[in-house]
């Protein structure tokens, strides 16, 4: 989701000086991380034979392993970098992209989605769309998905090469290949177990590695309120409060509203994201029984409220304590000054702060974060295309062998893709601006038409298909319309002078009302699904295991009330 | 997870590569602490961070791979 605003900025970038030298012991802190992550793969083969084991981890992950790979599959080396930067650029505003922009949509697929979603026994996010609406509706998720997560793996491994050089001197060639070759070699021997595996490995080391930032930054600036006094002191305007700027558009750096922030982000974009798109749904899938899988998204929301200590804080504390002469721009004008960019902060505090070997544990936190983004892109990829395009257009009744084998080839086919998106966008890199708008013109839409078909049994196939349909098209329609005319941004965004960012979340929120109404409306009017069809998939028509027998604190809801309180007392406390 | 098929738990794995990986930056941060670097870039050097991370990482590692060691199945 986060990447949509990153990688724009990071695709203009020419060839800067590198920021950071390794030693030798940083080298091997990272063979080391490269011999663990195969090492797994290798270990994991033998156990991946079926197509649930290899699709579906064999639906055995505890909740802890689903919650923290649910988070890991999200948490890439770009979403670190560009949000540590979109924090130097914005301030405490880039942390509603962790907190509302999260959490309440984690909670939600915890409690009320979760149980339609395992108990459907569905592989993937289009399979429960083809249970619940029919083919066509599936057939427009599945391609559209498969589509857009493999140009976008190759996008996010062309961007992670060009930090790698931005940031170490590293060839382009070099970083594309060691890296995507390792990722298709562990995932193509593991399956999904193998990712989720080494996405908790990798969600250790992006702790582990980015944690002293923060620590060692709020010991030079004097704690909380010194980091606060010195931007204070630097800066003109709010840096350092969530809500208060946001009482008008012109208040804060963003260029929003509260409403944008709390109906668009919030809802609209965050929802859509959490709850169907398949790359972090699928890790959910994967859990042992209803109870883990509604427990992993609230452990992942836990930890994601935790993410913007070693993200958001680094920014800021760049905006504190980096010299006066080494103040950070907008990439293209730090392309052409040959300056430092915003999304630079997070490497430049690295380089601030960890001498030999801690240099390398940060490096290899930047890698994790990207294999592990890449690996969840390929697997869900692998998985949409065996199921729901191959199984359900081409051949559909081969042997769950031969789907094995070719999931298996699926993820070598889809790193090669990639590979080749990588290069094409090397030579054309403005389309990559046009395939990351793309991508999150499917999100919004989808959830919308997911939504309602588990909460609405009156929804019928041809609302559903027409629903998701309008909102895509209504999406693409209001981005085309503000790059042919900026003016129709203040139609768009409500204020002729938002961001991109802004502009995101209330394109969302139009293109999901769209949706809605298009499917209420179509459905109203067409023959609905009868009930006994509609078994396990909507609520009223299901009926839901009872969690009675279970102790307070053993219960999904009990958990998802303590994240809920906590983040409210967040939202309190940074007011 | 681990029960059903007799897998190695991930946090076993997870443990010894913190574990090398303390050893590693713990090491580090001794040379320098006796060999001190002539100009530094770093800033906070005097807090000697790799050494007392690096014990932090030993610590974690350590116990990891103590409590999620493979056991012999019965």
């Amino acid at each position: 989701m986060l990447v949509t605003h990153s990688l724009g900025l990071l695709l203009l970038a020419s060839v800067p000086q590198k920021l950071l030298s390794l030693h030798p012991v940083d080298v091997a802190v990272i063979a080391v991380y490269f011999i663990a992550v195969l090492g797994i793969g290798f270990y994991l083969r033998r156990f991946s034979k079926s197509g649930v084991d290899f699709f579906l981890a064999g639906r055995e992950m505890t909740a802890w392993i689903a919650g923290l790979s649910f988070l890991a599959a999200n948490l890439g080396s770009l979403e670190l970098m560009g949000w540590a930067g979109a924090a130097y650029q914005y301030g405490i505003l880039a942390t509603h992209w962790y907190w509302i922009g999260a959490i309440p949509a984690m909670l939600f697929l915890a409690i009320v989605m979760m149980p339609f979603y395992y108990i459907s026994k569905t592989h993937s996010v289009p399979g429960f769309l083809q249970l619940r609406y029919g083919e066509s509706a599936r057939c427009l998720s599945a391609v559209s998905f498969a589509f857009m997560t493999v140009l976008m793996s190759g996008i996010n491994m062309f961007a992670m090469a060009l930090v790698m050089r931005v940031v170490l001197g590293w060839d382009l060639n070099f970083s594309i290949w060691v890296s995507s070759i390792t990722v298709a070699i562990y995932v193509a021997l593991g399956g999904l177990r193998s990712a989720i595996f080494n996405e908790v490995l990798q969600f250790v080391m992006i702790w582990l590695g980015a944690l002293l930032i923060p620590i060692l930054g709020l010991w030079e600036a004097g704690g909380w309120n010194g980091l606060v006094h010195k931007i204070g002191e630097r800066m003109h305007g709010d840096y350092t409060h969530l809500w208060g700027p946001l009482s008008s558009f012109s208040g804060n750096p963003m260029g929003t509203h509260w409403t944008g922030i709390v109906f668009g982000l919030g809802f609209c974009v965050s929802f859509g994201y959490w709850t169907t798109d398949f790359l972090v749904v699928q890790r959910v899938l994967a859990a042992k029984d209803l109870r883990s899988a509604r427990l992993a998204p609230i452990i992942g929301a836990a930890f994601k409220m935790a993410v913007p200590f070693i993200v958001i804080l680094p920014g800021l504390l760049g905006l504190a304590l980096l010299p006066d002469n080494l103040k950070l721009m907008p990439q293209d004008v730090a392309a052409a000054t040959g300056g430092h960019s915003y999304n630079e902060v997070l490497p430049l505090m690295l380089a601030r702060y960890c001498g030999p070997g801690l240099l390398g544990l940060g490096i290899t936190a930047l890698m994790a974060g990207f294999m592990s983004g890449m690996a969840g892109e390929v697997c869900a990829f692998s998985t949409v295309w065996t199921y729901d395009i191959y199984k359900a257009f081409i051949n559909k009744d081969a042997s769950d062998e031969h789907y094995v084998k070719m999931g298996r080839w699926c993820i070598i086919l889809g790193v090669l893709i990639s590979i080749g998106t990588a290069y094409l966008v090397m030579s054309f890199k403005s389309i990559m601006d046009y395939v990351q708008a793309l991508f999150s013109f499917f999100i919004a839409p989808l959830f919308g038409t997911v939504v309602l078909g588990m909460l609405w049994k009156r929804a019928t196939p041809k609302g559903g298909f027409w629903g998701l349909l309008a909102g895509t098209v209504s999406s693409i329609a209001m981005f085309v319309w503000v790059k042919i005319d900026p003016s129709a941004l203040r139609y768009v965004a409500l204020y002729s002078g938002a961001k991109d960012m802004a502009q995101n979340v209330y394109r969302a929120l139009w293109c999901w009302l769209v949706c809605v109404i298009v499917t209420i409306v179509v459905s109203l009017m067409t023959k609905p699904k009868p009930e006994s069809e509609l078994v396990g998939l909507v609520y009223g028509c299901t009926e839901l295991p009872s969690e009675g027998h279970l102790k307070l604190y053993q219960r999904p809801i009990f958990w998802a009330g303590v994240v809920a309180v906590v983040f409210l007392v967040l939202q309190v406390i940074f007011w | 997870m681990s029960e059903q098929k007799n897998f190695i738990s991930i946090w076993f794995f997870i443990g010894v590569e913190v574990l090398i990986y303390g050893l590693m930056i713990m090491s580090s941060g001794i040379y320098e602490y006796i060999y001190p670097p002539k100009e530094t870039t770093v800033y906070l050097a005097e807090l000697h961070a790799p050494i007392w991370w690096g014990a932090l990482l030993i610590v974690l590692g350590t116990t990891y791979v103590i409590v999620f060691r493979p056991k012999k199945s019965a």
